[in-house]
């Protein structure tokens, strides 16, 4: 491979991120909107009320317009890893292949087969068979994701594996390792939960644009009322969900959780930046202070990362650099280690080559000494083990803040829903209204913490990007680039305006 | 008294034929489709290990290579 072309890896890597981000535009909708109409179907069935039937087919015609727009975009990912990211694809087939073929499966006989009962079959089956097909609808499609988060959560801590030096491959050793790894429980529950929150806060923006116009109001604080108590408790669950996403940081990924908690230097009883400006001329190892200001919670990092309040959380310094005292081994031995196993691997391949078993056992057990440190053998330097802090940082405390004022309103629109009330509120509705593309942002934001967070890994400690791309030329990942950004952009713009004609003509139009 | 199959038939042919705003979403949904698999897929993203060499002892090998090479400015 030799010298890496960086134009080519920060274009296939500018690529994976606009098929992925457009992706999770519909996503999350999906995952949550699935669950509000079972919801509110499960009311329809038990009070009979045809009013919640014409609720629910409103919703229900809202999901089946994002569910339509946003099928199969996700395939796109897949096409790119077989082209831009062949070297990383071909490295965790063995690992992605059972989970994503269990996803195909669940998806077409959960989704694919209740979805029609769902949507043509009312009136035509009986009330309880369409209820089970509208709740295996929500169930299958968060199944789904679950089996996509637990090839990510894989990524971002490969277990139950073994690299086979024979086939290039990281083999799967343990199934169940990898599905129950603490890492993809930890991002599929706070992924859901999240998710819940973003199609929660869809209902309150299209709701309080009807109380705001007057129209639809009985829909709309019925609406309101159920989704303000799923969106609570979404709330509180995606918050101990994102609490477990932090303490497996900071066994499993401390350099993510310094990066995004802007934390340089590391100490027993750490801050938390509750809030911060950062310092945007700040490298690392250049000494100047990383924030131009900054209110911190005193100790806050500790307990958020280990639970104790004077346990030592390691800041990119003493991750990079290494830390004696604290037990802390520096990149620059790791990637000593890791040049070491890249160079013992090859003498195992020459020896094979040669037919000198000997010499290949001796290379193969002098590799396995140090192949937890593979992928930092690809770093020239320790500093090149460090993600984009700044934009960790913003993008983890965005979300934080967003999640706050998702929290806040839910409390608002139940206590007002339950007083019957919230038509009178003029002032609280545009926030209904606001708030779901504040969730869409926040959506987005947590994700490139999770992404960028863990750069430059494409598996952690494993095989950073640069060395799982393709031997491509730049202008053709380019030109798919902006083929891509111009489809999806295409598919967003008939979203919004189908959605909206649809809003418009209100339930009688479901 | 029809059978399964031509109940579920019927099924989906009245389910199809009611629609409404579904007919739009149908055809975005062909379209979407044929320019991902018809013109994306064959075109512009063929499987680049695939497409190169015929076993997988030489994508092995060819990935081993990878690998291993002198790396510069990897990250």
């Amino acid at each position: 491979m030799g010298e890496i072309d960086l134009a080519l890896v920060n274009w296939s890597r500018a690529q994976f991120a606009l098929t992925a981000m457009y992706h999770w535009l519909f996503v999350p909708l999906t995952l949550g909107l699935s669950f509000l109409c079972a919801f509110y179907e499960t009311i329809y069935v038990k009070t009979g009320n045809e009013e919640w039937k014409h609720l629910t087919r409103f919703w229900m015609t809202l999901f089946g317009i994002n569910f339509a727009i946003g099928v199969a975009t996700g395939i796109i990912l897949e096409f790119e890893f077989g082209t831009n990211w062949s070297n990383y694809s071909w490295m965790v087939g063995d690992i992605f292949g059972a989970p994503l073929a269990i996803e195909g499966i669940v998806a077409f006989f959960l989704e694919a087969t209740f979805f029609a009962v769902m949507f043509f079959g009312w009136d035509r089956v009986s009330k309880g068979f369409h209820l089970f097909s509208t709740w295996m609808v929500a169930i299958g499609s968060n199944l789904s994701a679950l089996w996509i988060l637990v090839a990510n959560g894989w990524m971002q801590y490969p277990i139950g594996m073994a690299f086979n030096p024979d086939s290039a491959r990281f083999e799967m050793q343990n199934f169940w390792e990898v599905l129950f790894s603490p890492v993809a429980i930890a991002k599929f529950t706070h992924t859901t939960s999240t998710s819940f929150l973003v199609a929660v806060m869809f209902v309150f923006a299209v709701s309080s644009y009807y109380l705001i116009k007057r129209k639809h109001v009985e829909m709309a604080k019925r609406s309101i009322l159920v989704a303000s108590v799923f969106g609570l408790i979404s709330f509180f669950y995606a918050g101990l969900t994102g609490d477990e996403s932090a303490f497996n940081n900071a066994r499993i990924q401390p350099m993510k959780l310094a990066a995004y908690e802007g934390l340089f230097e590391g100490s027993r009883g750490a801050d938390l930046v509750a809030f911060g400006i950062m310092n945007p001329n700040k490298t690392v190892g250049d000494g100047q202070d990383p924030f131009l200001f900054e209110i911190a919670i005193p100790k806050g990092l500790s307990l958020l990362g280990k639970r104790q309040f004077d346990a030592f959380i390691p800041g990119i310094y003493d991750l990079v650099n290494g830390n004696e005292e604290e037990n802390i081994v520096g990149y620059d031995q790791k990637i000593e280690r890791g040049k070491q196993a890249i160079a013992d691997l090859l003498a195992y391949k020459d020896a094979q080559k040669a037919g000198d078993s000997a010499a290949a056992e001796t290379s193969l057990a002098q590799f396995k000494q140090n192949q937890d440190y593979l992928g930092f053998g690809y770093l020239e330097k320790p500093e090149d083990g460090v993600p984009p802090v700044q934009m960790s940082y913003y993008s983890f405390h965005i979300m934080v803040y967003l999640a706050v004022f998702f929290g806040l309103i839910c409390v608002a629109y139940l206590f007002y829903g339950i007083k019957d009330t919230i038509e009178e509120k003029r002032w609280l509705l545009p926030f209904g209204v606001l708030s779901f593309f504040l969730a869409m942002i926040a959506s987005q934001s947590g994700w490139v913490v999770a992404e960028v967070g863990r750069q430059p890994w494409a598996i952690q400690n494993m095989l950073p990007v640069g060395v799982a791309t393709s031997n491509l030329s730049v202008g053709n990942v380019m030109t798919t680039f902006w083929m891509f950004a111009i489809l999806f952009t295409l598919l967003l713009l008939a979203e919004i305006k189908i959605m909206l004609n649809q809003i418009k003509k209100g339930p009688e139009g479901a | 008294m029809a059978s399964y199959p031509v109940k579920i038939f019927r099924f989906y042919r009245d389910g199809f034929k009611s629609m409404t705003v579904g007919k739009t979403l149908w055809k975005i949904i062909f379209v979407k489709l044929f320019i991902m698999f018809a013109v994306l897929k064959i075109f512009f993203f063929p499987d680049f290990l695939s497409t190169n060499f015929s076993t997988d002892e030489q994508r092995a090998d060819y990935v081993i290579e990878q690998i291993t090479a002198p790396a510069q400015n990897r990250n």
